[in-house]
C-alpha cells in the first residue's frame, strides 16, 4: 500500500518531507498510590501518509497508554513528562484542552478497545455518529444523515440500521459502527486499539479487510495496537514492538518478521503457534512481564532474556540498525549477529 | 480412535442441551435455544481432544455438561477410567456424582475470576481435597506443596499464603491448574485456558498442561476458538457450529484438508503471522446467531457458499466418513 | 500490579500464618478506613456514647444517690422549681418530673446500643442468608424469598410498628427483632441478593461445584464471605434506622419501655415544654442531639466502610 522507500524514510525519525504523525522521545507516567507507573518511556516513531503502523506488546506494556497519549485523552493522574507529538509538523503536547478538542476526531481519531461499550445504549447509533460529526462540522441535519449513510456504506453496514439502538447490533456491527464514527470527520490518523480482539475470526477477517480497504480509499494513516502478532503482520506496513513502556524494535513489517533483531521480538514471533506451515516447538519465555512501578534496570527485558549479559543488566541498550529496521539491544539475534 | 483397543475414557452419545427462552421456572416455554444438539464423540485415556468453534457454538456448554455443571436435556456420557465399571454421567446424583467429581475437573478461561479473591492459594488448591475428605490436614498440605512445585510456582512455600491479587495472570492460571490436578483426575475440561493470558506466558502454560497430562495420564477436552492453539495441543479435534459437530478427525488432517465448508472458512480466516503471505478472502458472511428453534435443515445453510436446494429441503446432514476417519456433516462434499 | 509485601512462608505453624494474614488485612482496611476521615469522627462519637453508657452503673453505685439520680423514679428535692436548669448538682438540669437529665441520657444510651446492635445483627444474619440462598438456588426459592421481600418493603415501617405496639406491648427486644426481620427479609436481603448474583456466576463457584462442594459449602465458604463487607455496611445503616424508629415510637408514647431518648422528648412534650426552647433548652437538646449524633455517626462509619470494601471508591 505504501512504497518501501517511504518506510525507510520514516524510519529515520521524522526527517522525511512530512510524516503525518511523528512522536519524539515521548514519556508519560501515571502517579498512583503505589508509586509512579512508567507507562510510556522515551518512545519515538513516525507514520507517513497512508501508512499503517502496528504496535505490538503484552498487556501492561504501555501500548494502550501510548495510544491514549497520542490523543491526549489521559486521566488526571497521568502526565506527559517530555517529548513531542508532531501532527503535520505541529507539536500538540503543549496545546490546551480547548484547542486539542479541535484536533481530536477531526485530525486524529480512535477506535477504542472496548468498542462494544463505547456506544451509549440509550441513543440511536446514527444519532451518536451525527453528534460526533456536528462537533466539528457545521451542517444541516440532512447533510449529516447523508454523510452517515456514506460512512455506513464505507464500512459495509446496512443503512437501515442507522436509526437503531446499539443492542440491536451484533458485536461485529457495533465494531463497524465505531469505526464509521472514527472516520466521520475524515481524520489524517486513526488509532485502532485492539479493534477485533473480542470478535470471532471470521468477523475479524471481514473487519480487518474493510479497514484496510478504507485506508487505501481515503489515503489516511493508521496505528493498530494489538497483542496479536498475526493480526499486525497482516494489516500493517511497519511494526513497533513494545516492552515495559519502551519501543524495543521498529521497522518494516516484512523485515521485522523475517529477521527479528531483538530477542523479545524473536520470542513473540515463535511463541505463536500457527495453523499453516510446519508445526514448530514453541519458545517458552521464563517469567512474567515486569512491574512498571519498578522496572528492571538496563535493558528491561534482561531478566527474561536467554542472551542477557552484564551490560544488559546495568546499561540502556544501544540502537542496532539492520536493513529496514532497528532494535535496542546489546546482544542482537539473527542474521547479522 | 481408541488407544490400544481398550474402551475410551469418555464416550459422548447424542448429547443435547436446550435452554427454555422464558427464564421463569413456573412458566412453560415453547421456544428453546438448542445450545448443544445431538453431539457424539469419544475421548481416549491420556488423549487431548479439541472442541473448536466460534463464540456461541455450544463448545463451552458441552464442556460444562461433561463435568455436570449443567444437566443434559438428553444423551449419554459414559465415563470409564478403568477403576470402576463404566458409569453414565448424564444422570448421576448424590454420592455417585460426588465420586465422579474426583475423576473429572475443569480449568476455566478467566484467571482473574477463577480464584475467590478472599481465599489464599492454599485454600484454593486444597478445596477439592477438603470437600472430598481426602487425607489428613498434613497430607493435604503436602499434596498442595507438591502440586505448586509441579505447576512451576516455586519456592512453593512462599506462594501458599498469597492472595489472588498478589499474583499475575499466568500465576493465577497455574494455581487454577493446580486446583484441577490436585485430586489426580483422569479427565479435565480446559475451557480456553490460555486465551486471556499474556502472549509471552501462553507457551509456558501450554507446555505445563502437556507435561501434567503426560505425567498424570489425563484426558483433556480442550475447548478453544483458536485453531492454532488446538493444532498445537490436540491429537484430534471436532469443529462445532450452532450446537452441532460439523467436522471431526485427526487434527492435522482436518487442518490440512478441511472437508466441511465451515471448517474451510474458519481456517481461511485465521491471520497468518507472516507478512509475505496473502490469505484469500473468506467466502462466508456475517456472524453466528443463536439457534432459537432452528429449522430441521442444515444449520450452516444460511451462510454456506455451496448450499443447494437439496440442503434446504433435507434434514441436517449426518456425520459421514469423508476420508479415512475424517467425518464431516455435509451433503455436498 | 501493586507492590507486593514480603511473602509469608509457613516456617512456623499454619494458624499463626493465618492469624498474621488476618492482621495484615485488618491493618490495610484500618488504613483505608482512617483515610476516609469521616468514619473516624463517627467512631469517636460512638465510643463517647459507649463510655457514657458504661459509666452510668458505676456512677449510680458510687457518687449518685439512687433516690435522687434514678433515671425513672428519682426526684431532686434540692430544686425549688422543676424543671431546673443545669447546675453543679445536675449538669444537664432536671426534667419536669424532677429527674436528672444526664442520668437519663446515660441510662438510655445503653439500651439504644443494645437495640441498634440487636436489630443490626438480626438484619445481617437474615439478609445474608436470604440473599445468598435466593441468588444461589434461583427458581422457586428465589421467587418465594423475593415476593416476601416485596411485602416487607411495601409495608410502611413506622405505621406497622405503631399498629404492632398497639396490639402487643413492644419493648426494646421486640422492637429490635421486628426491625431486624423487616429489614433483613426486605431491603437488605434484596441488596445482598443482587451482590450475591454477581458472586454466584464467578468461575470459582463453578470450580467449587466441580470439586464436589455442595450448596451449603459453596454458600458458606464462597458466597457469604464475599457478601460480608456489604452486609456490614448495611448493619451500620440498620443501627441508624433502629435508633431513629425507637425515638419516633417513644415520642408518640407507644413503646412499653422505662426510659429512652425518645421518651425524654415525649416527657418534655407532654409537660408542654417542647415549644419553649429558650426557656427550657436543656429538656430538648441533650436527647435530640444524642439521637442525631449517634444516628449520623453510625451512618458515617457505614460510609467509610463503604470505601474500605469498595476499592473503586478509594482515591488513587
Amino acid at each position: 500500500m505504501s512504497e518501501r522507500s517511504g518506510d525507510a524514510e520514516a524510519l529515520g525519525g521524522g526527517r522525511s518531507p512530512g510524516p503525518v504523525l511523528a512522536v519524539e522521545g515521548l514519556t508519560m507516567h501515571y502517579s498512583t498510590r503505589a508509586g509512579v507507573v512508567r507507562a510510556v518511556d522515551g518512545v519515538s516513531f513516525s507514520v507517513g501518509k497512508g501508512q499503517a503502523l502496528g504496535l505490538v506488546g503484552e498487556s501492561g506494556c504501555g501500548k494502550s497508554s501510548l495510544a491514549l497519549t497520542l490523543l491526549k485523552l489521559l486521566p488526571e493522574n497521568a502526565q506527559i513528562l517530555s517529548g513531542r507529538i508532531l501532527l503535520d509538523g505541529m507539536d500538540i503536547v503543549p496545546l490546551p484542552e480547548e484547542r486539542m478538542r479541535e484536533y481530536r476526531w477531526s485530525r486524529i481519531a480512535m477506535v477504542f478497545q472496548a468498542a462494544m461499550n463505547s456506544l451509549n445504549p440509550v441513543y440511536r447509533v446514527g444519532e451518536q455518529i451525527i453528534e460526533a460529526l456536528e462537533v466539528h462540522v457545521e451542517s444541516a441535519r440532512e447533510e449529516s444523515l447523508r454523510r452517515v449513510r456514506e460512512l455506513y456504506d464505507l464500512v459495509n453496514l446496512d443503512p437501515s440500521l442507522i436509526m437503531r439502538y446499539p443492542h440491536e447490533y451484533s458485536g461485529g456491527m457495533k465494531q463497524r459502527a465505531v469505526i464509521a464514527m472514527a472516520l466521520a470527520c475524515e481524520p489524517d490518523v486513526v488509532i485502532a486499539d485492539e479493534p477485533t480482539t473480542a470478535l470471532d475470526v471470521i468477523v475479524q477477517d471481514h473487519i480487518l479487510r474493510e479497514m484496510k480497504n478504507v485506508r487505501a480509499e481515503l489515503g489516511m494513516s493508521m496505528i493498530y495496537v494489538s497483542h496479536d502478532m498475526a493480526v499486525i503482520a497482516e494489516v500493517s506496513d511497519m511494526v513497533g514492538v513494545m516492552y515495559a513502556g519502551r519501543l524495543v524494535e521498529l521497522g518494516s513489517t516484512v523485515d521485522v518478521f523475517r529477521d527479528p533483531i531483538h530477542p523479545y521480538t524473536r520470542a513473540l514471533t515463535s511463541a505463536f503457534p500457527s495453523v499453516t506451515g510446519e508445526k514448530h516447538e514453541l519458545t517458552v519465555l521464563p517469567g512474567e512481564p515486569p512491574n512498571m512501578i519498578d522496572p528492571p534496570s538496563g535493558c528491561r527485558f534482561h531478566p527474561r532474556c536467554p542472551y542477557a549479559t552484564d551490560p544488559c543488566r546495568s546499561e540502556t541498550p544501544p540502537i542496532v540498525r539492520r536493513g529496514g529496521h532497528w532494535a535496542a539491544c546489546w546482544n542482537p539475534t539473527g542474521e547479522g549477529a | 480412535m481408541q488407544t490400544d483397543g481398550s474402551r475410551p475414557l469418555l464416550r459422548v452419545d447424542g448429547l443435547s442441551k436446550r435452554f427454555p427462552v422464558s427464564p421463569v421456572w413456573y412458566r412453560r416455554s415453547n421456544s428453546f435455544v438448542h445450545a448443544v444438539d445431538g453431539v457424539s464423540f469419544e475421548v481416549a485415556r491420556g488423549e487431548s481432544f479439541g472442541l473448536v468453534g466460534e463464540s456461541g457454538c455450544g463448545k463451552t456448554t458441552t464442556g460444562k455438561l461433561l463435568v455436570r455443571l449443567m444437566d443434559p436435556t438428553c444423551g449419554r456420557i459414559v465415563f470409564d477410567d478403568g477403576d470402576e465399571g463404566p458409569v453414565d454421567v448424564s444422570t448421576l446424583k448424590g454420592k455417585p456424582l460426588k465420586r465422579f467429581r474426583r475423576k473429572a475437573q475443569m480449568i476455566f478461561q478467566d484467571p482473574y475470576e477463577s480464584m475467590n479473591p478472599r481465599r489464599t492459594v492454599f485454600d484454593t488448591i486444597v478445596e477439592p481435597l477438603k470437600v472430598q475428605r481426602m487425607g489428613s490436614h498434613l497430607d493435604r498440605l503436602d499434596r498442595v506443596l507438591r502440586m505448586l512445585g509441579l505447576v512451576g510456582l516455586t519456592p512453593a512455600r512462599t506462594f501458599l499464603f498469597r492472595y489472588p491479587h498478589e499474583l499475575s495472570g499466568g500465576q493465577r492460571q497455574r494455581v487454577a491448574i493446580a486446583r484441577a490436578m490436585v485430586i489426580e483426575p483422569s479427565f479435565v475440561v480446559a475451557d480456553e485456558p490460555i486465551s486471556m493470558l499474556d502472549v509471552s506466558v501462553r507457551a509456558g502454560v501450554m507446555r505445563l498442561m502437556e507435561d501434567l497430562a503426560a505425567r498424570l495420564e489425563i484426558g483433556y477436552l480442550y475447548i478453544t476458538h483458536d485453531l492454532a492453539a488446538a493444532r498445537h495441543t490436540c491429537s484430534r479435534i471436532a469443529v462445532m457450529y450452532l450446537g452441532k459437530i460439523v467436522e471431526i478427525g485427526e487434527t492435522e488432517t482436518v487442518l490440512q484438508s478441511p472437508k466441511h465448508p465451515y471448517t474451510q472458512a474458519l481456517l481461511s480466516a485465521v491471520p497468518v503471522p507472516d507478512p509475505t503471505v496473502t490469505r484469500p478472502p473468506v467466502r462466508i458472511r456475517g456472524g453466528v446467531s443463536p439457534s432459537l428453534d432452528p429449522p430441521a435443515r442444515c444449520r450452516f445453510y444460511d451462510r454456506c457458499p455451496i448450499a443447494d436446494d437439496f440442503c434446504r429441503d433435507n434434514e441436517h446432514p449426518p456425520l459421514q466418513d469423508k476420508s479415512s476417519g475424517q467425518m464431516a456433516s455435509c451433503y455436498r462434499v | 500490579m501493586d507492590v507486593q509485601r514480603a511473602p509469608r512462608s509457613v516456617d512456623h505453624s499454619l494458624w499463626r500464618t493465618r492469624l498474621g494474614l488476618a492482621a495484615d488485612r485488618l491493618r490495610e482496611n484500618w488504613a483505608a478506613f482512617v483515610r476516609a476521615r469521616v468514619g473516624v469522627i463517627g467512631l469517636a462519637v460512638i465510643i463517647f456514647y459507649a463510655l457514657l453508657a458504661a459509666a452510668h452503673p458505676v456512677l449510680m453505685s458510687t457518687v449518685w444517690d439512687e433516690s435522687i439520680y434514678d433515671p425513672v423514679v428519682g426526684y431532686s428535692f434540692d430544686e425549688t422549681r422543676q424543671p431546673a436548669p443545669p447546675s453543679l448538682r445536675h449538669p444537664l438540669g432536671t426534667d419536669p418530673l424532677g429527674r436528672d437529665i444526664l442520668s437519663q441520657l446515660m441510662f438510655s444510651a445503653r439500651s439504644e446500643f443494645m437495640l441498634g446492635l440487636l436489630a443490626a445483627v438480626v438484619t445481617v444474619c437474615i439478609g445474608t442468608m436470604v440473599g445468598a440462598a435466593a441468588a444461589y438456588f434461583g427458581g422457586i426459592v428465589d421467587t418465594i424469598l423475593m415476593r416476601l421481600a416485596d411485602i416487607m418493603i411495601m409495608m410502611p415501617g413506622i405505621s406497622v410498628l405503631i399498629v404492632l405496639s398497639a396490639l402487643i406491648g413492644v419493648e426494646h427486644l421486640e422492637l429490635g427483632l421486628i426491625i431486624g426481620v423487616l429489614s433483613g427479609f426486605g431491603g437488605t436481603g434484596v441488596v445482598l441478593k443482587s451482590q450475591a448474583l454477581s458472586v454466584v456466576v464467578k468461575p470459582y463457584i463453578q470450580a467449587a461445584r466441580v470439586a464436589g462442594g455442595g450448596p451449603l459449602h459453596i454458600i458458606l465458604v464462597h458466597v457469604v464471605p464475599n457478601l460480608l463487607p456489604l452486609s456490614f455496611l448495611y448493619m451500620m445503616f440498620t443501627v441508624t434506622s433502629a435508633i431513629f424508629s425507637e425515638a419516633v415510637l417513644s415520642f408518640l408514647g407507644l413503646l412499653d419501655i422505662r426510659m429512652s431518648w425518645g421518651l425524654m422528648i415525649h416527657t418534655t412534650e407532654s409537660a408542654g415544654y417542647l415549644t419553649q426552647v429558650t426557656e427550657a433548652w436543656w429538656l430538648i437538646f441533650p436527647a435530640s442531639l444524642s439521637i442525631t449524633l449517634l444516628c449520623s455517626s453510625f451512618y458515617l462509619v457505614g460510609r467509610s466502610l463503604d470505601e474500605v470494601v469498595n476499592p473503586r471508591l478509594r482515591r488513587a
